[in-house]
């Protein structure tokens, strides 16, 4: 370990607000982006969902 | 060989090929992404030893640099993926292509932000307007360019051509932008204080960031895998595979 | 009433579901003030003097190109002659397309400004005066600019002639809003400017929307 204590891994001596800033936002950036498709998918899919459901429905009733 | 290379070729050109293999291809790219970017990050943070100019604040090169060459070569990518469309026809490379946009775009930004605020600590202000910040900002103004013009395009065809005509000639303009960027740099800025001094850098630095680079690819391979699924998915609609696959899903 | 307010949901929403509508404005607002260091001088110092101004050229532009597209699609498909047609105030209806371009153009611009700035190397004590600067500046755009549009809209190539028949009109805005953040810059009184903007924005408010209203009427005349 390059620091002697966790509260001086936090501080990152003075720079820490910095460090922590850009580890923070990419990490949300990433996260987005990770998120974004796989909610899409899930959209795309429910939205398939219903409309086989709605299709199998007007079948039936033909 | 090249049998083998063609067949590849005519494969991936198939959407029901390309989504029944990533399926199997993901977790060889997520997971080893995943591994990848924890320890470096870990490794950058924790154990790298800090700059002896910088102190802590040199630690944001772990994620800076690799979000910066990612950004550049996503662009790149981009760019192919539409010519492919351009000149084969080939619908798989369209999806790719709108695919890379936002992803190529965050990691830009990314590479921005970072960089602005290791500018903080460094040179004592928010912005710099040197040479590589600024052609950052620029890869960013392409980028958003492409994006736009693919979001006011009527039909799917016409988005795709155009992005891909627009990224191709982003692609020739980048050396020419960077080249202009660094000439005009050196007018102004007497002695510049590069960020980061690669060809100096010891091992120990080295190291966790070539590990974050191939984290960062492995993590971009992931991310276009699983928008082109859905592309895939959203353009196969109507073909009986991808309905039993949604019968398959609805039962769950 | 009611048809003024249905219409200015369906834009909102319009706008929320078109994200390009706002932010192709707020990327060319970032662009424009980029130019300015690559073309004369990115040295902080220099900056710090030119950048109250750019950063308000750098807005009225933004604004400038949003505005084409206020009236135009409600010219081309009929949505227009429906209003006249429907016996609504029009002066209501103008105002009330205003404050949806204000909210898709001048808003994000008023919010977004104060981050650009930093940029541009604005001194500490401007930041303040950009803000309000802006915020009682660019509904003035917005309004100004709707008279321009709705006198425009329908012609071709409108937008560059909605461009010059503006900007004469937005030079008073433009002086006051930049001497507010300059003098702002340099420690000296800007109240002054900002109590200029703010009744201007008044008047503006009262009467701009009769000149949208005629504008319009003449248009569809035509």
């Amino acid at each position: 370990m390059f620091f002697d204590s966790f509260a001086e891994f936090l501080a990152m001596g003075k720079h820490g607000f910095y460090v922590w800033l850009c580890y923070g936002i990419t990490a949300l950036v990433i996260i987005a982006n990770i998120l974004a498709p796989i909610r899409q998918r899930k959209k795309l899919i429910e939205q398939q969902v219903r409309l086989q459901r709605r299709e199998k429905k007007n079948a039936s009733e033909a | 060989m090249w049998e083998a290379l063609k067949r590849l070729y005519h494969r991936m050109g198939s959407p029901k090929w390309f989504y029944e293999i990533s399926a199997r291809w993901l977790p060889w790219f997520a997971i080893p992404a995943a591994l990848f970017m924890i320890v470096g990050t870990v490794w950058g943070l924790a154990f790298a030893p800090a700059d002896y100019q910088q102190g802590n604040s040199f630690r944001i090169i772990y994620i800076h640099v690799p979000a910066a060459i990612l950004a550049q070569s996503a662009y790149a990518m981009m760019a192919i993926a539409g010519a492919i469309y351009l000149i084969w026809r080939m619908k798989m490379a369209a999806w790719v292509a709108a695919a890379i946009a936002p992803i190529g775009a965050s990691f830009c930004f990314i590479a921005l932000i970072t960089g602005a605020i290791w500018g903080k600590p460094t040179w004592g202000t928010w912005w710099v307007w040197d040479a590589r910040l600024t052609s950052m900002l620029l890869l960013l103004f392409l980028y958003f360019g492409v994006m736009a013009l693919q979001k006011a395009m009527d039909t799917e065809d016409t988005s795709a051509k155009a992005g891909a005509i627009l990224s191709l000639v982003g692609l020739v303009n980048i050396p020419i932008i960077k080249y202009s960027v660094e000439w005009w740099n050196t007018l102004h800025q007497p002695a510049t204080l590069k960020l980061t001094e690669e060809s100096t850098m010891a091992m120990d630095m080295l190291i966790p960031l070539l590990i974050m680079i191939v984290g960062f690819y492995l993590l971009f391979a992931t991310l276009i895998f699983m928008r082109t699924r859905n592309s895939v998915l959203w353009h196969e609609r109507k073909k009986n595979w991808v309905k039993k696959l949604v019968q398959v899903q609805a039962e769950k | 009433m009611s048809l003024v307010t249905a219409t200015i949901k369906r834009d909102l929403v319009i706008a929320a579901r078109n994200p390009g509508e706002w932010l192709n404005p707020l990327m060319f607002f970032l662009m424009v003030l980029a130019l300015f260091p690559l073309a004369v001088d990115p040295d902080p110092k220099f900056l710090a003097k030119i950048a109250a101004g750019v950063v308000w050229v750098a807005a009225l532009l933004a604004t400038l190109l949003s505005l084409d597209a206020l009236f135009k699609a409600d010219v081309e498909d009929g949505t227009l002659e429906q209003w006249l047609a429907s016996g609504e105030s029009l002066y209501a209806m103008a105002l009330g397309k205003v404050f949806v371009h204000w909210c898709i153009s001048g808003l994000p611009l008023t919010l977004v400004a104060p981050l650009l700035a930093l940029m541009m190397n604005l001194p500490d004590d401007a930041y303040g005066a950009l803000f309000f600067s802006l915020l009682l500046g660019t509904p003035i755009l917005s309004l100004l600019g709707a008279v321009g549009a709705a006198l425009t809209a329908g012609v071709r190539s409108g937008g560059l002639l909605l461009s010059l028949v503006i900007l004469p009109l937005y030079i008073p805005i433009l002086i006051f809003g930049a001497s507010a953040v300059y003098h702002a810059g340099i420690e000296m009184e800007y109240a002054g400017q900002l109590g200029f903007l703010a009744s201007f924005l008044c008047i503006s408010m009262t009467l701009t929307p009769f000149a949208v209203a005629g504008a319009l009427k003449l248009n569809l005349s035509r």
